[in-house]
């Protein structure tokens, strides 16, 4: 790893991390010398991490946290903060789809996916918040969607939650822009994961006509420029939203 | 001085990087110590850990000035 890249000293907390996008985003931090904590909602993916994490040399573990309960969600955060330190990077990546039509569309996918991807993001930033602004640091980057800036048919409740996510990153970091906290937010396109391997072979080759970059983008390319607002790279950018998604939408 | 109020004036002289004279019992946080609004959710954060009291939202918004926090802590202690 570059040198110009250190998260020595730094304790990072990524929702979601057993597979996808969470994996290589806990493994990138954790390779750039933070210290790691990594959930998943059961036991069997909290040890998933801890072993990957391990394999890989990095410090931490995995836990198990439900993100749509707020009693786990501040148990976890209480724990991480008794075990390690204060969380000075929390990654939102946690997420889940419920997709359908508007006029299909039940109140649970719709509340679903409310609670899953947006309240959570609020109750994990406020259960962080209280050490970043004691230590007068921090970094909180919450994993959107590129449907969220263009919409997409099928995904309204999806599409809402994310979108959402980023008025929430840009109110929330001219609230604690003083205590040199940043808040942003990484919005990946089409990315090779279980998620979008769910699509269909017409859908897919439709997809790839639409991106310039001619195909899927990999874990690893979200989760550099979650490094790179993580890192004191990115230490004057807060309130924005970086757009990985091969071109397929530029904002 | 009683003991709370050293140990208010303490915590409002951290928190808010002010000089202890400037620092009088009826001294409001945002008028006269300089304090934004959140600066006064943190200092009601940290006089929460200094005493170890949860002070709810409610009787946090009326803790304005130092004489305030003082007797809200001397009623919650006493």
């Amino acid at each position: 790893m570059n040198s110009l890249i250190n998260l020595q000293g730094e304790i990072a907390l990524v929702t979601g991390a057993s597979r996808g996008i969470g994996r290589s985003i806990a493994e990138m931090l954790g390779k750039a010398g933070a210290t790691v904590i990594g959930t998943a909602t059961s036991d069997k993916g909290a040890d998933a991490i801890t072993a990957y994490l391990s394999e890989a040399g990095i410090a931490g573990k995995g836990m198990v946290l439900n993100v749509a309960d707020k009693e786990s969600i501040e148990s976890v955060v209480k724990a991480v903060t008794g075990e390690f330190g204060t969380v000075s990077v929390l990654v939102n990546n946690a997420g889940i789809t419920r997709d359908n039509l508007l006029m299909r569309m039940k109140d649970e996918e719709w509340d679903d996916i409310i609670t899953t991807n947006l309240t959570s993001v609020y109750r994990m930033s406020k259960a962080c918040l209280r050490g970043m602004t004691k230590a007068k640091k921090g970094r909180i980057i919450s994993i959107s969607s590129v449907v969220g800036a263009s919409g997409n048919p099928g995904q309204t409740n999806y599409a809402a939650a994310k979108a959402g996510l980023v008025g929430f990153s840009k109110s929330l970091a001219r609230e604690i822009g003083s205590r040199s906290i940043t808040v942003n937010v990484v919005a990946p396109g089409f990315i090779d994961t279980d998620m979008t391997r769910e699509l269909s072979e017409e859908q897919r080759n439709h997809l790839l006509q639409n991106i310039p970059l001619s195909r899927l983008g990999q874990p690893s390319e979200i989760a550099g420029a979650v490094l790179f607002l993580a890192s004191s790279l990115g230490a004057y950018v807060t309130g924005e939203t970086i757009h990985v998604n091969g071109g397929m939408y530029m904002a | 001085m009683s003991d709370i109020e050293k140990r208010v004036k303490k915590i409002v002289v951290e928190q808010l990087g002010v000089d202890e004279a400037e620092v009088k019992n009826s001294s409001s946080f945002i008028d006269d110590l300089g304090a934004d609004s959140l600066d006064t959710v943190e200092l009601v954060m940290a006089l929460e850990e200094e005493f170890g009291a949860e002070i709810p939202d409610e009787a946090a918004e009326k803790i304005t000035t130092v004489q305030a926090a003082i007797d809200y802590i001397t009623a919650a202690q006493g």
